[in-house]
């Protein structure tokens, strides 16, 4: 029984470096405390929707996010949004519709059952629009860079001068945090370029926050729902299996032997 | 299947059980007697027969909302992730469940391996193990391919590009793999179809590989012929049962816990960007499960003879009955196999942390000594050693020390081993 | 072995049992629910359709939930057939005011309550709807009146915009 414990424990470690190790280098990114994170880590509803502000105001611009729905925004567990506010929001986007009955597409205001507009029709028309680079979809944006919601959020804030000696082409810019450090996209946060509908003051650091709140409740959206559940079923799995092991111990009391 | 003939007790079981005896075999089942000795180690029968069913059962759901192809994969996972009800713990319990398959089949067979389980006269018992280690490589592989991101696309490509170093045909076979010129709407559609039937086959492959267990019976910690049914067995139900239950659930908070807290922490980030033909992955990493392996490929300069080492890694095992020439099999009382047992546990633990290194450098000579190490155990240390080594005495029943006299040194030896 | 002892033993095994059995409950409803209506679905509730250029005695159909649905812009002999009905001499009875708040128009569900099928314009017995596979005649209302039909087409939830939108559900 120790020996298995104590085996799994040591396995756990393994499986734990292993999947350090296979992350690439590590990088010392700034960190703040998200309060997503742990057992019982859930989304701060002002954060999302101020998040959301920051990335309508400013990353939809260039960044589609193709896998999410205005109605998300007034879901459980997201934004929280009320249905008329999520109305509303997808209201003041146009969407193309059709065709109708004259076999011609026509421009509608979106429903909540419509997805995110996207800033450019295709994939080539963003590149031409960007000096030949793809501004990626952030739909799952944050699972898909290795550092998660601390890379993004030193990303927004890791823009500074050029190392002396470096030398970076029109339309490239330094980051500290970028793979490579550099970037094409240029530094898109400056204190005070949105203002909040709450009344936060916009400083650089609590925008990055808060659209790497955004940004991380869009990749996971059954976040919250995950944890409670897991807490759950976690407990109930220990309850159950206090009661095997009491059950075993008394069936393999009939006879003499151990277990 | 049974040399004493059972009978059920009502007229319809009989009626039943004479034109088809699933009832025998039930009765089979229960009371197989099982050594009573059998540790821990043992449960990973129960808890792989778990991880198959869990992933056959997620794998239909899944199957339900996918498509299988190349410009709706991706989105049809995402799909599952945000609209599909509990899609996303369906989902989190799948591919963390591939994970947690491989692990239990890891110590599935490092424990045949320790306890002498795959010699005489259970040869075909791990074969047939072998065959479903193959094969779930094999599922892995396609499942990890299904997704249609960066990692599923560029490791499609990798490992399919493994046939070209086949002489003469290996283009051809490739073409062929992919019905096309690159992984492409044809692969990903074969592919799927493959990791739809291939579970199949497993599960068909584990009923003979019980079957093939239930002729000679278990094999225990100290590895004796012993008399069954007599005081060193129990029957399987619910001595068995309870603590494969137990066992089990054990792995299940475990399992839990990376499906709920940390569901990615065991995949690749790259995989959540859309498969892109024209942009490759900085480092391109298999799943940790194959990094063994990948380091063996890697190791080997030449592009044939790598394919051949890690090909040859994986059937080296299937001719390991032979090539094992000792009598003995429990390494309780083999005190030199038993050393060389922990050093290739060590060895494969490192040949698959430089699996997920990048091939340079101080990685790379690690990862070639350790495969020639690898290689030498099976080949040299393993047939020299059955003629070399000197054994402790191996006792007569498990029950000995419990109904003799003295407990002999081999006796002590085998409890000391218990409580390490 | 005591009675007490054996009573404790009982109850440990019917405990573990019975958390065992619960849980094995709770897995299995995540298995079955993936299989009804996702949440992307479900928001595909409501459909507008432009009914500006339809005649009188005109019926276009259009896809709702997957389903077509019969807009007819009846003429007034179909609506005073449709509204001159006994209630006695239908087999589900449902007054036509009732089934077509604004006469003129007939929004239903083109799907017949026999086993599905979609019915035929303008054909049958009753000058309505006629489902092919199994001959359920329909009237101008959409009401039953012949053959193995338990119901009425079905009228959806559905509400006039403005004067030339019609919006399903």
């Amino acid at each position: 029984m120790k020996t298995f414990i104590k085996f799994c424990s040591i396995l756990g470690l393994i499986l734990s470096i292993f999947s350090q190790s296979s992350a690439a280098e590590k990088v010392d990114y700034l960190k703040t405390d998200w309060t997503f994170k742990g057992l019982f880590g859930k989304f701060d509803r002002g954060s999302l929707q101020r998040g959301y502000q920051v990335y309508t105001e400013v990353c939809a611009a260039c960044h589609s996010m193709k896998y999410l729905s205005y109605r998300n925004l007034s879901e459980k567990g997201g934004p929280e949004f009320s249905v008329e506010q999520a109305k509303a929001i997808a209201a003041s986007f146009e969407v193309i519709d059709g065709p109708n009955a004259d076999g011609e597409m026509f421009t509608r205001p979106a429903k909540l059952s419509d997805k995110f507009v996207m800033p450019y029709e295709n994939e080539k028309a963003a590149q031409a629009a960007n000096g030949g680079a793809y501004p990626p979809d952030m739909s799952v944006l944050v699972k898909a860079r290795g550092g998660g919601v601390d890379y993004i959020y030193s990303l927004l804030q890791g823009y500074e001068k050029a190392p002396d000696g470096m030398i970076l082409d029109e339309g490239v810019h330094y980051n500290k945090y970028m793979y490579g450090n550099k970037i094409k996209m240029s530094a898109p946060l400056s204190d005070g370029i949105i203002e909040y509908g709450d009344g936060t003051p916009a400083s650089v650091e609590q925008m990055s926050k808060d659209v790497t709140t955004f940004l991380m409740w869009a990749a996971e959206p059954h976040l919250e729902a995950r944890h409670r559940m897991g807490f759950k079923a976690i407990i109930y799995l220990i309850i159950l299996t206090t009661l095997v092991y009491f059950s075993m111990k008394k069936i393999w009391s009939r006879i003499e032997s151990e277990v | 299947m049974s040399e004493h003939e059972y009978k059920p007790k009502s007229k319809v079981g009989q009626w039943f059980n004479d034109r088809l005896p699933l009832l025998t075999l039930a009765n089979h089942l229960t009371d197989y007697p099982t050594p009573k000795n059998l540790n821990y180690w043992w449960t990973f029968g129960g808890i792989l027969t778990f991880c198959l069913i869990t992933q056959i059962i997620t794998g239909l759901t899944l199957a339900m909302h996918y498509i299988a192809h190349a410009d709706m994969a991706f989105e049809s996972v995402e799909h599952i992730m945000r609209d599909v009800n509990y899609g996303w713990l369906i989902r989190y319990i799948h591919a963390n469940g591939a994970s947690m398959f491989f692990l239990a089949v890891y110590i599935h067979i490092f424990r045949s391996l320790f306890y002498g389980s795959y010699k005489s006269p259970r040869e075909i018992i791990w074969i047939l193990g072998i065959i479903i280690y193959l094969l779930m490589m094999a599922a892995a592989f396609m499942g990890y391919v299904l997704p249609w991101g960066q990692m599923s696309f560029w490791g499609a490509t990798v490992i399919t590009n493994l046939f070209s170093a086949i002489p003469l045909v290996g283009e051809g076979i490739v073409t062929w793999l992919w019905g096309g010129y690159s992984v492409d709407n044809p692969t990903l559609t074969r592919f799927f179809t493959l990791h739809y039937l291939i579970p199949f086959l497993i599960l068909g492959l584990v009923v003979l590989h019980i079957w093939a267990l239930h002729v000679p019976g278990n094999n225990n910690p100290v590895g004796i012929d012993i008399k069954k049914p007599s005081k060193d067995t129990v029957p399987f139900h619910p001595y068995i049962v309870i603590k494969d239950g137990f066992a089990l659930l054990m792995f299940m908070i475990v399992f839990a816990f990376f499906v709920f807290y940390s569901p990615n922490i065991l995949g690749h980030a790259d995989n959540y960007i859309e498969a892109n033909p024209m942009v490759t992955p900085a480092h391109i990493v298999p799943e940790w499960y194959l990094l063994p392996f990948y380091a063996i490929l890697r190791s080997v300069p030449d592009k044939l003879l790598g394919v051949v080492a890690m090909l040859s890694a994986i059937l080296i095992l299937a001719v390991l009955p032979w090539l094992d020439t000792s009598k003995i099999r429990s390494a309780v009382f083999r005190p030199l196999y038993r050393q060389f047992y922990w050093i290739l546990v060590a060895d494969v633990l490192i040949l698959g942390y430089v699996g997920a290194m990048p091939a340079e450098g101080l990685y790379l000579l690690i990862a070639r000594v350790a495969t020639a190490y690898y290689f030498l155990h099976f080949l040299v240390i393993l047939p020299v050693l059955g003629f070399k080594e000197k054994t402790i005495p191996i006792p007569l029943s498990i029950t000995e020390p419990v109904l003799g006299g003295n407990p002999n040194l081999a006796m002590a030896k085998q409890k000391e081993s218990k409580i390490e | 072995m005591s009675e007490k002892k054996t009573k404790r033993r009982d109850f440990l095994f019917t405990a573990t049992t019975a958390v065992g059995a619960v849980g094995a409950a709770a897995v299995v409803w995540p298995m079955i629910d993936q299989m009804n209506p996702d949440a992307s679905v479900k928001a595909l509730a409501s459909t507008e359709v432009d009914v500006s250029s339809l005649n009188p005695g005109n019926t276009i159909t259009v896809l709702w939930r997957g389903k077509p649905v019969f807009i007819r812009r009846r003429t007034q002999d179909e609506i005073d057939e449709a509204r001159s009905v006994k209630m006695e001499d239908l087999i589900h009875p449902e007054k036509d005011e009732d089934r077509a708040k604004n006469p003129e128009w007939l929004v239903m569900l083109g799907v017949c309550t026999h086993l599905g099928c979609v019915p035929l314009n303008d054909k049958g017995d009753y000058n309505g709807w006629f489902c092919p596979c199994h001959g359920s005649h329909y009237d101008t209302s959409g009401r039953i009146r012949k053959g193995p039909a338990p119901w009425n087409m079905e009228i959806p939830k559905y509400e006039f915009v403005n004067a030339n939108t019609i919006k399903i559900g």
